[in-house]
Order: structure tokens, then sequence, then C-alpha cells
């Protein structure tokens, strides 16, 4: 937007010295269309501003401000209680134990980009059927979570598919409760996780290394390099931008997990997301300022990891010389 | 005692992605809403009913199955001037007839959601009738009265018991319903060694809100009116022989001994229905309005609708049952409301003449109202109560110490986490005992009991 906006008044304000004085005195004269010429951009801006701000920042600020009340989401009057929604959020045992839920799907996270990075590699070089195999990979990716979480839901289940199939195998030792078994629980549902966002990690990874010129890869080939150190020296540092965009999104996505876990277990047996229990907060407790305080903090967190990200992962030029 | 959640529910997480998405539509309306309802319109009595008015109801099954149209169409033809009722289905009642109350625009009937405080009632709803009088006529609706005036009447009124398959109890050869928790337990069982094969209680565990239905039975485990008032006034509700432990403490038996379907994280609430009448459910702890959704999952699974029971909470007072009789949601009329005598027209129409309650196996709001004919065995054996209102002045108390302390009895979460420790053994049932009552304990004191 910043781009389009100077982009367009750098001519208009060359102009305005001239244009001003005649354009006050007779409106509708020679100076109309200069005139319009400078409203024109704006006019255009005025819808998707207009929304934007009554549909994200209006709410934001509104939510900033449910998060220091005591509102239940109904009640006419909103008493103020300062930090006290903060310091449950932080204080209260429950709310804690979500992001050690978190957690599993930040271990995940790391699984599902180095996955997407080894299918990447491979996919980058000559293999027969390249395009089949980047379809089924990516496919996941284009199913709605819900779909994907009454799939798993039964896959999963006793007697369902995945058990069904490690008995054909002769594996019943391996059979359990995936969802059932609270050692397992979150493992289960991260490994979901895993197979649903790995498709655009690859994808992003894949596009990354295409933009690799053939040249440097003839180069290494001549110096003997075996493909490890490919991978090692000229692909790794090329896309490194995009594994630290990768990044940012696995520690946002590990904080914000909600439909996987919502329709496969509900938060039962300690499944609980973050997200889960500020929707939980908001509207089954209905204490609609403890929920906004808790979205306050997911906002802020992952404000805070951006920021963290850009000073370690500088945005700098690949140069592989 | 959580009606809203009987509709046929596609899924659980509807509920959460609307009311995730409501969250924007909340923060953006509140602010354009008026705070000050109207001061003129109060319903006239000699005035005709006329015009159009929108019902809002949360039976989106009996919208879609057309039974709604035919209220209307017989609605219409005793009060000829009325134009049009529009019937909104809402599937997320609760949530989203919630959110829409912050603006003006919830309809002009509609059905009092949970979540308000009785006394928030007066800034939403327009008072039906001083409660003096209105008892005459009605039962169950002390619940929505504050301060003298009665904001809602019951559309139907349930009872809370438990619904079981008569074929499986009697070929475990338990005829005679549970006096006690453990003869209960015990009865399972036989029922589970008899070779049931999925569950001889089934706990709807994932579907969460089945849970909450146990709630039925307080009051009816010690016969005590005011159960629920007094856990107002006491630090530890939870007691071996109290009704809240009672109750809690048999789920957690009945989990730890492995009387339930084995893996709980899996349950089905649509699949319960048809596996309760093909008899691979033995028994389901459920209000009454769940009876002729079993009758119909039962049937329609190519077995009889008679193999459908319902028996009371396993405990006696005096070699009696007792059981609470309740009424679902209440139909009130928006404050805002351009059209309250139709609206007032419908609310009575409905309770008096359409057949609502005896369709549903429910107990009539009216309180001469017939009993339906396949709770009158039930009604025979067993004595009815009916819970006390909260004492004058302390109306939102309970609501209050309940949201507080963080466990909300009337969500199914701290249910779920007792059936998970009774599974792992993370905790006994006492240690639980003891974390509800400190939380209660905590919430008490932050609410200023």
């Amino acid at each position: 937007m910043t781009t389009a906006e100077t982009g367009v008044r750098r001519p208009t304000t060359a102009a305005a010295p001239t244009g001003r004085a005649p354009g006050t005195s007779s409106p509708g004269g020679a100076a109309g269309p200069r005139w319009r010429r400078r409203i024109v951009p704006y006019l255009f801006l005025l819808v998707p501003v207009a929304l934007l701000v009554l549909l994200t920042y209006v709410p934001v600020v509104n939510m900033f401000w449910y998060s220091f009340t005591d509102w239940d989401g109904l009640d006419k009057t909103k008493n103020l209680v300062g930090f006290e929604n903060y310091t449950e959020v932080f204080t209260d045992p429950e709310n804690l134990h979500v992001f050690y839920v978190s957690l599993y799907y930040f271990v995940a996270s790391f699984v599902q980009m180095v996955i997407a990075l080894y299918f990447a590699t491979i996919l980058s070089f000559r293999i027969r059927f390249k395009n089949l195999w980047k379809g089924i990979l990516f496919f996941p990716y284009l199913i709605n979570g819900v779909a994907i979480g009454l799939i798993f839901l039964n896959f999963l289940r006793p007697e369902g598919g995945l058990d069904t199939v490690l008995m054909s195998l002769g594996l019943e030792s391996l059979v359990q409760q995936w969802t059932g078994d609270p050692d397992i629980a979150n493992a289960t549902l991260a490994s979901v996780s895993v197979w649903r966002y790995m498709g655009l990690n690859f994808v992003m990874f894949l596009g990354a290394i295409q933009s690799i010129s053939s040249e440097i890869y003839e180069a290494a080939e001549i110096d003997g390099a075996s493909r490890w150190h490919e991978f090692r020296y000229i692909i790794l540092p090329s896309i490194r931008p995009i594994v630290g965009l990768s990044l940012i999104l696995a520690i946002s996505g590990s904080l914000s997990v909600f439909e996987i876990p919502k329709v496969m277990t509900d938060g039962g047996n300690g499944t609980e997301t973050f997200v889960m229990r500020t929707v939980w907060m908001a509207f089954n407790r209905n204490m609609v300022g403890l929920a906004s305080a808790m979205a306050v903090v997911l906002l802020v967190v992952v404000l805070i990891v951006t920021w963290v990200q850009r000073k370690v992962l500088p945005d700098d030029e690949v140069d592989l010389t | 005692m959580f009606p809203h959640h009987r509709r046929r529910r596609p899924l659980g997480l509807a509920m959460g992605l609307t009311a995730a998405s409501a969250v924007l539509a909340l923060t953006a309306a509140c602010s354009g809403a008026s705070d000050d309802p109207p001061a003129d319109s109060t319903p006239d009595a000699d005035a005709t009913p006329s015009g159009a008015i929108t019902v809002l109801t949360w039976r989106t099954d009996l919208v879609e199955d057309g039974t709604f149209d035919e209220y209307v169409a017989q609605f219409k033809a005793t009060y000829p001037d009325v134009t049009d009722v529009k019937i909104e289905g809402i599937t997320d009642y609760e949530g989203e007839v919630k959110t829409r109350m912050n603006t003006d625009n919830y309809g002009d009937v509609l059905a009092i959601p949970g979540s308000v405080t009785p006394d928030q009632l007066g800034d939403f709803f327009e008072p039906l009738g001083d409660y003096d009088e209105m008892a005459k006529e009605y039962r169950w609706i002390t619940d929505k009265t504050f301060e003298g005036k009665s904001y809602g009447i019951p559309v139907v009124g349930n009872v809370q018991g438990i619904v079981y398959n008569t074929k499986v109890w009697e070929a475990a050869g338990v005829t005679d319903f549970p006096t006690t928790p453990e003869e209960f337990l015990t009865d399972l069982q036989a029922i589970k060694d008899a070779g049931i094969k999925v569950a001889p209680l089934y706990t709807n565990y994932k579907d969460s809100w089945p849970l909450t239905q146990w709630n039925g039975a307080r009051g009816a485990v010690t016969a005590n009116p005011d159960y629920v008032n007094e856990m107002t006034a006491t630090d530890t509700p939870w007691t071996e022989d109290s009704d809240s432990g009672v109750i809690d403490g048999l789920i957690y038996d009945v989990v730890a001994k492995g009387l339930t379907e084995a893996d709980p994280t899996t349950t089905n609430w649509e699949q319960s229905k048809q596996l309760l009448g093909t008899g691979e459910i033995a028994t389901m702890v459920l209000g009454s309005w769940a009876i002729p959704q079993m009758q119909a999952a039962a049937e329609a699974a190519g077995a009889s609708a008679d193999d459908i029971g319902y028996m009371p909470f396993p405990a006696q007072v005096d070699g009696t049952f007792h059981a609470v009789a309740g009424g679902d949601y209440n139909l009130g009329i928006n404050v805002h409301s351009k059209n309250k005598v139709t609206a007032r027209a419908w609310i009575d129409w409905f309770n008096h003449e359409s057949g609502f309650s005896e369709s549903q196996v429910g107990l009539s709001p009216l309180i001469d109202g017939e009993v339906p004919a396949a709770l009158q065995g039930f009604v025979d054996e067993v004595e009815l109560i009916t819970l006390n209102p909260a004492p004058a002045g302390k109306e939102s108390l309970f609501a209050d110490i309940d949201t507080a302390s963080g466990i909300v009895t009337t969500d199914p979460k701290y249910r779920q986490k007792i059936v998970d420790d009774a599974r792992s053994g993370a905790r006994t049932k006492q240690e639980i005992f003891d974390d509800l009552n400190a939380a209660w304990a905590d919430g008490r004191a932050e609410a200023g009991a």
C-alpha cells in the first residue's frame, strides 16, 4: 500500500503550487481534472481502509479495552479491573498447561520442516513423476481442517483404519488408544497437524530451492560435490530466509492451534490448546475480559517472536560466493 | 439442564467456529447498541395480535422437518391479523443469541439463553407478569424471575434421570431399578459380564455436553430441593454424602472400574443414540427430553421404541426415588420488540395450544397439564421435586461463585477431567473432591458469599 501511495503522490505534489490557487477560486474550471486526479487514489483506498479499520483495528482496540474489564459478554456495565485478567492468565495453573500443550506442536513443527525440506530437496533434483509427487505432498494442505479432523477421528479410533493396518501387518503390540491415552494424545494430534501443514512448508521450500541457478550445481558437480554437500553448502544457505519465515510461522502456529484438537478430542484428555481455552473462557465461562487478555497475550507473543526473528535472522541478501 | 444441546448437532466444532467468528461481530456491534430500552409499547391486553414477528429457536431439527411451519399456520389461523411469523433456527443457540443480545436485534420471541443471570433479565427481556400471579398457572418459572417479576415461561418440563435399554438390562438379570450407587455399579458390572460389546454406561465424553446432564441429579440424591442454593453457603460441597460428591463420585467409580466405553475420546453423540437402540450401549445419563430421540433412533436401527426405558438416579431417601423436574428453555420477549402484543400471543399460544410439550415427551409447563404416556410409569414410581428458587437478593450468587471458582459446574470441562483422572489414576476421588472444594471456597471468597 505504501508504494502505491507514494507513487501517485509524487506528480501531484509537484503540480500543487500552480494548481491550488485557481482550484480554490474557481472550483468548476480547468483545475477540476487536476483536483480529481489528486483525490481519486484516495477514493480507491477508502473502501479497503474502511473495511480494515472496521474489521481489524476497531475490534482490536475494543479487545484491549475489554481485557481490562470484568465483562461477561452481556452486561451493560463493564467494570475496570486493571491488570487482574493478565495476572490470572499467567498464574492459573490450568492456563499455563495450554502453553505446555503448545510445546508439542512447536516440536512437531520442526519435524514438519525437516520432512518438508527433505522432500523439497529430493524433488528439486531430476526425478520421475516429479509433478505427481509434488501434487500428492501438497494435497493435504488443500483439505479443510475440519474434514481432516473427521478423517483422522475415524482413522485413529479403536478398531479404526490405523489399528486395522497394524493388525494386518502383525504389529498388534503397537495398537493403542491414539487419542485416549493421555501420554500420547498430544503427540497424535500434533502428528495430524504435521500431516496437514507439511505441504505448505514443502511448497515454500521447493519454490526457494528452484530459484537457485542451475550453474551453481553444475560448478559444484565439476568440483566433485556429493548430493549432501550440495544440500549443505548450496541449498540450505540459499533458502535461509524462507527457513526463518517458517520458524516464525511455526511458533505463532503452535500457539494458535485450534480446529484439529477441537474436532478430534474437544480439548479432552489434556489436549486443550491456547485458542480453545480462550474461546471456552469467552463463551462457556462467560469471562470475555479474561479471554480478551489471553488474546492480547497471544498477539504480543507473536509480535515478540517476529521481532526476535528479525534480529536473529536478518533479512539480508543471500550470497553464495 | 442444558436443553440447548439437544438439537441434532453435526459437530461440536461448528459451535467453536461460530463462536470464534462471533468475536468479531460482537466487538463490531457493541458500540452501536443503545443502552436504554424504549419506554413505550408495554403490551396492551386488549390489543389484537397483528403484524409480523420473528421467533428465534434452538430446535433447528423441528424447523427443518416442517414442524414449525405447521405451528405458524395454526397460529395464523387463530389470529388472522398476523401477517408473518418468521422462525429463525439457530444452531449455536447460546453463543449466537448472546452475541446478538449486544444489539437490539434479537427477534421478538426467543428462548432466554442460560448465560443471562437473573439480575440481567430486566435489561433484555420484557416482564411477562408478577411471579405470584403467574405461578398459579405455570410451573418452573422461578429460574427466570427477578424481584417478583417473571421474564420467561418454559416450553416444556423435563425430569432428570437415566435412559437405558430395557432388553440389555433384563438380559443381565436386572429387573429392579438400582437403589444405591453401589448397586448401580454392580448392575453395570453384571451387564458387562453378560457380554456387552461397547459400554454398560456411555459417557459421551468427546461431545462433552452430555456430561452436564448429570447435574440433573443435584437435589434428587438427598431429596433436598434447596441443595443448589445451599451450595452457595458451604466451602465444601463435594463430600462423601453430598449430592455433588455422590454424582461426581459415581462418575469416577464407573470410569475407574472400566464400565464405560474403552476410549472416551472417540465417543459420538449421533451414533450413541443408535447404539443404545441396538443394545450396544446399555445406559446413558440424560434428561427425559432424550427419550423421543432415542426411540426414533432405535426404530431407525431396526429395534423397537419399547426397548428404551427411563430410570431415576440410583439413590433413595426413605425408600423412595426422587427426580428433579424442571423447565426447559424459557420463552421471553425482547425488550426492544416492536410487536410485543403478538409476541406475547405466540408464547401463550405455544404453551396452551401447540401440543409441543406432549410431542416432546415432556411435562406441560401448565400446572394442570397432562403427563405423556411414556413418562407415566416413571412418574408413578418416583417422587418429583422442583428445585427451590434462590432467596431474594441472591439470585445471581450461584452463577457468580460458579464462574469465579473456575469450575463452572454447568460446563462439562471439570467432569471431563474427572473422567481423565479416573482412567489414568492421576488423582484419587478424594484428591478431586479436595481440589474442587478448594476452588469452590476461592470462588465464594471472590464472589463475596
